[in-house]
């Protein structure tokens, strides 16, 4: 049984008014536990209303979210619990922080879920260790934290909630290199430790094809693609079709494809790329010494 | 007068509660000419938003001299013809609109400098057609996206007709289109009306067509070139933890594995098919397609 | 959703009423209250009424949309008018019960003075409905400008409405984004007391309020850039030109207004 599953999910804004917009359009989507989903698709293509609706942040207009197979609107009263296993941490997280210290900080998930005081210590403690905080930093005010470390401790409050799925809407925008491998890296560290489903929203596919195993597009409010990496990336051209920026490496072995040359288009890093042309390299010395 | 923005063994420093003296430009020497497309590329705390400062006298060296246009931006006289002769565009596009409604807001740099009402206008047409925003001139800006917003700073910077406009990380809130939109526009300024450009970045596709790339490091140029000779030194810049385009680290990794006969430098994707069809073709991998 | 509210009551329509100079509608509004004031009987109230009428007419605004706005200040026109029932004396008493007193003047005054505030909010709010915010700002910056001799920061009141115009919809925006993020990690702000109500509010509150600064502080950076350095010196884009149709307005205006006071003198007083 999946984790997450949508039911013919829709959501209308401003329903009856003349700003009337569909901005979910019937999407049916299953993720399985302990998949690590790529969520892509240009500004308002829906991606964002959709991650809201798996916390319960966003009440469906028709449709429904099923948490472990239950409808987490069946008892509306108990929405919040929900939000505790479907942990949301929503783009630029550093403008949410508030409390005196960034320890205070990170313990208000767990806090809200009425844990025990040392239950609480504990998992700030290992929810910063996961964002690579040093302890010291705990104890200082958030907002003398420098940008990075902002972001990675607003990530950390929400990781502090220990939530089954973990949805990340763009995590790294506005960060620069340094700092979104940084980022990237301990959410895939995070998850292969912990084994838990991560949603990862993103502009970016070489960050996806690098974290995710799965790929969903959003396009004009409905699910255009939901597959693995591979099956999503192959139809690259359908991708840039719908505005969105396939990754150097894959329009570069497109063009070898396109002038004839037999090579695989399954490639998006450059690590995959060097792989693909020693491959071809080596066949072709394999062939010309028999 | 060929170098419109000119400094000289430029250093900045302030003083923290905290930390003490801290050194953001350590003998910065940098020569922009009219006209150029210069990209400076940089991760966070490398001082390149700090340089970006003194281009428009918003911040004036500790050390060193900084010109524009061979004014110095520490004589306190010059301080609005260096403002009007180097505009800047600022990180966050919702910060740095004024008005209500986006032709008033472009409008509000030339209202400053005491234009006359029908220059203003004329400006503000030109400014907005410009950045192919003129049919939003009556919408509200915050109805607009975020590239949409930014082009809206552009005009209003275009209106005061500088020689030269400063963006300070312009695209690091966009999505991509919005970066793309963003980034051809300042690109047609450059090569249409023979504005100088300064864009500070840390996305390195955004500096491969610039004329010219500085490369920041802890206060100081690490590399400045033309973009196919500084991305070409991928070891320095993996040094400093930079990223260079996708085509540029493929070729790389492939010299790495022991890849003879590759070129450095190559950015682009034409080039890059090019160097490994050529590559493909010598080593006995064929296209089926005869080659023309 | 917050995000849906709209912020000043405008109603964009072309029409006579909306083309006017926002310094003529603000001068005639102040007329026009002016005239209701010094009208002291129902004919006056009455030719005001018909101006009024008449105005609206002309803007195309609906008049179910004027008669919304007294909505917010019944209250008051019924907390007058009782009081001017009770409290005004006069020579025929209409009801006896108790300590109360009813008097005839009592009851005319206090219809008189409903249907003067009536007027007064019904005349103001078609200001606000026929004139955008921004040219609201305008009007009034270009018609105070004069007391700047008296070292009054016109300029910077009317700038201060600009930006705060320009940045409502974005806190707005901003406030909406930080409650669905504060609520992600858990924060009820539906339920308890008043005292637990209040202290939810400190995680939406302080970070509105950090991030309010940090807009300031961008938007001063922004406008140092474009060269902004007070009201000295500044010319503005936009010339706000009188037009025949403000000359009409006026002369239409001074009728009614001369027509109020010769009643007013004339007739007999209401109180």
């Amino acid at each position: 049984m999946p984790i997450l599953e949508t039911k013919e999910l829709s959501y209308v804004y401003g329903q009856g008014t003349p700003f009337e917009k569909t901005a979910v359009d019937s999407v049916s989507i299953a993720i399985d536990e302990g998949e690590f989903v790529g969520v892509i698709g240009h500004t308002g293509s829906g991606k964002s209303t959709l991650v809201q609706h798996l916390n319960g942040l966003i009440k469906p207009t028709s449709g429904a979210v099923l948490l472990d197979g239950r409808d987490i609107w069946a008892e509306p009263k108990k929405i919040r619990s929900v939000r505790f296993e479907v942990g949301l941490c929503f783009q630029y997280p550093e403008y949410q922080l508030f409390a005196e210290t960034v320890y205070k900080d990170i313990a208000f998930g767990p806090q809200n879920m009425g844990l025990s005081e040392d239950e609480v210590n504990s998992r700030v403690k290992s929810a910063a260790q996961f964002v690579s905080l040093k302890p010291e930093l705990l104890e200082k005010s958030p907002f003398d934290l420098s940008g990075g470390e902002k972001r990675r401790a607003a990530i950390a409050g929400v990781l502090a909630m220990e939530p089954k799925v973990l949805i990340l809407d763009e995590p790294t925008a506005g960060l620069d290199p340094k700092g979104r491998d940084v980022i990237l890296g301990q959410i895939r560290e995070y998850q292969k430790e912990r084994g838990s489903t991560v949603l990862l929203v993103s502009h970016s596919m070489e960050d996806v094809a690098r974290v995710s195993s799965k790929v969903l597009v959003m396009n004009e409010s409905k699910c255009a693609m939901y597959g693995t990496v591979d099956e999503v990336f192959t139809r690259s051209s359908e991708l840039a079709g719908m505005g969105l920026n396939i990754p150097q490496v894959t329009r570069i072995f497109l063009g070898l494809k396109a002038r004839g040359y037999d090579v695989n288009t399954c490639v998006y890093t450059a690590r995959q790329g060097r792989d693909e042309i020693l491959r071809l390299l080596s066949k072709a010395r394999g062939g010309a010494a028999t | 007068m060929t170098n419109i923005i000119e400094t000289k063994d430029l250093q900045f420093e302030y003083t923290s509660e905290e930390e003490g003296a801290q050194v953001v430009l350590n003998g910065v020497d940098l020569k922009i000419r009219k006209g150029e497309f210069v990209a400076v590329l940089g991760h966070n705390g490398s001082g390149k938003s700090t340089l970006a400062k003194h281009f428009n006298a918003m911040l004036l060296p500790s050390g060193g001299k900084c010109f524009v246009a061979g004014m110095d931006t520490a004589d306190e006289e010059k301080r609005f013809d260096i403002r009007q002769t180097v505009g800047m565009v600022l990180q966050n596009p919702d910060n740095q609109l004024v008005a209500t409604i986006v032709e008033e807001d472009v409008a509000f740099g030339p209202e400053n400098m005491g234009v006359p009402p029908e220059e203003i206008r004329k400006r503000v047409d030109e400014a907005l057609k410009a950045v192919g925003m003129y049919e939003y001139r009556r919408h509200a800006p915050h109805k607009l996206s975020g590239g949409q917003k930014q082009r809206i700073a552009i005009a209003g910077i275009i209106a005061m007709q500088p020689a030269c406009i400063v963006l300070d990380e312009p695209t690091a809130m966009l999505d991509p289109r919005g970066r793309e939109e963003v980034i051809s526009t300042i690109h047609r300024l450059c090569s249409e009306m023979g504005i100088t450009i300064v864009l500070i970045t840390h996305y390195m596709d955004e500096t491969v067509d610039a004329d010219r790339v500085v490369v920041m490091d802890d206060g100081r140029i690490l590399l400045s070139g033309t973009p196919r000779e500084v991305f070409s030194q991928v070891d320095e810049l993996k040094a400093v933890e930079l990223d260079v385009p996708q085509a540029t680290r493929l070729i790389y990794r492939l010299q790495k594995a022991g890849v003879k006969g590759l070129p450095a430098g190559v950015l682009t994707d034409d080039e890059c098919i090019e160097v490994l069809s050529n590559l493909l073709e010598v080593n006995g991998c064929p296209s089926s397609k005869p080659r023309n | 959703m917050i995000r849906d509210i709209t912020f000043g009551q405008f109603f964009p329509a072309k029409s006579p009423i909306h083309a006017l100079d926002p310094r003529t509608k603000l001068v005639l509004v102040v007329a026009y209250i002016v005239m209701v004031f010094i009208g002291n009987n129902f004919f006056c109230l009455g030719l005001a009424a018909a101006f009024l009428i008449l105005v609206t007419a002309l803007s195309r605004v609906p008049v179910k949309m004027i008669l919304r706005s007294i909505r917010p200040i019944w209250f008051v026109i019924a907390f007058t008018a009782i009081l001017n029932i009770f409290y005004i004396q006069g020579e025929v008493l209409l009801f006896e019960w108790g300590f109360i007193h009813i008097y005839d003047r009592g009851v005319f005054t206090a219809l008189f003075m409903a249907v003067r505030i009536i007027l007064v909010v019904m005349g103001s709010s078609l200001l606000t409905y026929t004139t955008s915010p921004t040219d609201l700002t305008d009007g009034l910056e270009r018609l105070l400008s004069p007391l700047k001799i008296f070292k009054l920061p016109v300029h910077e009141f009317a700038l201060m409405m600009t930006i705060a115009l320009r940045f409502i919809p974005t806190l707005i925006e901003e406030t909406d984004k930080i409650m669905s993020a504060q609520k992600a990690r858990g924060a009820d702000l539906e339920s308890g007391g008043l005292l637990r109500r209040v202290k939810a509010l400190v995680p939406i509150l302080i970070p509105l309020f950090v991030s309010s600064f940090r807009r300031a502080f961008d938007l001063a950076t922004a406008m140092e850039c474009r060269c902004y350095h007070g009201g000295e010196g500044r010319t503005r884009m936009k010339k706000l030109q009188m037009h025949a149709g403000d000359y009409w307005a006026f002369g239409v205006t001074i009728l009614v207004f001369g027509g109020i006071i010769a009643a007013s003198i004339l007739l007999p007083k209401v109180y």
